[in-house]
């Protein structure tokens, strides 16, 4: 008789569902990691943090935290050039905005095989809840993740194992079927009342775990490939997309104002490659210019910048204008833009 | 004898600053140093919570004036 201790990986994606998943794992004796894959368009408390006057929440990785809890390896992984076909070529589609959620949980599963298999693990966890979500986690759709991501029957929801057919790890006995739940549909209750029993601390990000369900976020994404025209993206796109105002006053440049400091910090990150405005004599934002705006449109961009910044009623603004590569900087003299002359198209 | 290393991973949100270190401890011994330079605040948080699962030890952690985030790990025996 085989008796050697069964390992899981478990996708650990820093909500409640996967925690639990992870937790009724654990509780039968199997040896758990976590697994968390960073796509880029992942929403994390940081992006928010960066913002420090509206931070309301622990700044954290919440995948982090869960491992913590669980007392369990939690492994990132960097999977953002391998998920760009995932994005751009979804097979099943778009939900309401850009998110792929379908092609995206097959996605994450197959990476967690490959893991598993490269880790010698013997299954695959996640937190998966027949019916929860419209996409991904149908009665119809959780077969097409086993199958699409090869895991085939190693893949195990314990939510909801008891509502689907038994898996390699229930029929092998590895896991107690009868331990595990019959969790259905979108009501959080059962989950939140085992998260009260365990002393579970849990994340509920108001808008999901994903920008690409963010409708402006996908704007501004959409925005983008627009200006380009060709839908491509590389990292700093998606990261810059995440942060600070956008605005597009002119289709041949685009402007990212920096709304506090920990905005203007992160956006000094990328004076080498953007050309970069600031007023001089007065607080304000740090303004990243995006495309070529002719001598009227760097005016305007120079006017846009004074209307964010202290010296939005001042006559005249000294603005500097950065190149980037760190070449010389020069000063325009600017009217602040009056409020009204924002209009509000401008902004993505 | 011992490593000392360096890591810049400034203007990088989470969880990249996680991802580059556990790369870069990756190539390091038990007892070397690593020293890690960050600019997101969750860092603060994060790196030494990962130093936790994986029994590394962080020996120093501070804001400097310029906001900056200075962390020291001693890399640990792997678990």
């Amino acid at each position: 008789m085989d008796t050697r201790t069964r390992k899981a990986i478990v996708l650990l994606s820093g909500g409640l569902d996967s925690l639990l998943a992870a937790r009724l794992i654990l509780d039968q004796g199997i040896h758990v990691e976590g697994v968390n894959f960073f796509t880029g368009f992942c929403v994390e408390g940081h992006t928010h943090a960066l913002r420090r006057t509206r931070a309301r929440h622990p700044v954290r990785n919440n995948a982090l935290h869960s491992a913590e809890q669980l007392g369990i390896r939690l492994h990132i992984i960097d999977v953002i050039d391998d998920y760009r076909d995932v994005v751009l070529n979804p097979r099943h589609g778009y939900g309401a905005h850009l998110n792929p959620c379908l092609d995206c949980k097959a996605f994450m599963v197959s990476r967690a095989r490959s893991w598993m298999e490269a880790h010698d693990f013997d299954f695959i966890v996640t937190g998966e809840v027949l019916g929860q979500r419209p996409m991904s986690q149908r009665r119809d759709t959780l077969p097409v993740v086993a199958r699409e991501s090869g895991a085939l029957d190693r893949l195990l929801r314990p939510l909801s194992a008891r509502l689907l057919p038994p898996t390699l790890p229930e029929r092998e006995g590895w896991v107690d079927r009868t331990r595990l739940l019959a969790l259905s549909g979108r009501n959080r209750k059962p989950q939140i009342a085992l998260a009260r029993a365990y002393g579970f601390e849990y994340a509920q990000p108001a808008g999901g775990c994903c920008f690409l369900t963010d409708e402006n976020y996908t704007h501004r994404l959409r925005d983008l490939w627009a200006s380009r025209g060709e839908r491509r993206y590389d990292f700093d796109d998606i990261m810059l997309l995440k942060v600070g105002r956008h605005l597009r006053p002119h289709p041949s440049f685009k402007l990212i104002v920096g709304r506090e400091e920990g905005e203007n910090r992160f956006l000094e990150g990328y004076r080498h490659r953007f050309v970069h405005l600031w007023a001089t004599e007065h607080e304000g934002p740090l303004v990243l210019v995006q495309g070529a705006p002719d001598a009227a449109g760097l005016d305007l961009a120079c006017a846009i910048t004074a209307r964010f910044g202290q010296g939005r009623l001042a006559s005249r603004v000294e603005v500097a204008v950065g190149e980037p590569g760190g070449r010389p900087v020069h000063r325009r003299h600017v009217a602040p833009l009056a409020a009204s002359a924002l209009a509000p198209d401008w902004y993505l | 004898m011992k490593k000392a290393a360096d890591l810049d991973a400034r203007h990088l949100l989470c969880p990249l600053p996680v991802i580059r270190v556990s790369a870069a401890v990756e190539k390091l011994a038990a007892g070397d140093l690593l020293t890690v330079r960050c600019t997101d605040p969750g860092a603060l948080h994060d790196i030494p919570a990962w130093c936790r699962l994986e029994g590394h030890e962080v020996v120093a952690a501070e804001t400097l004036a310029s906001q900056d985030i200075v962390i020291i790990i001693r890399v640990e025996g792997r678990r």
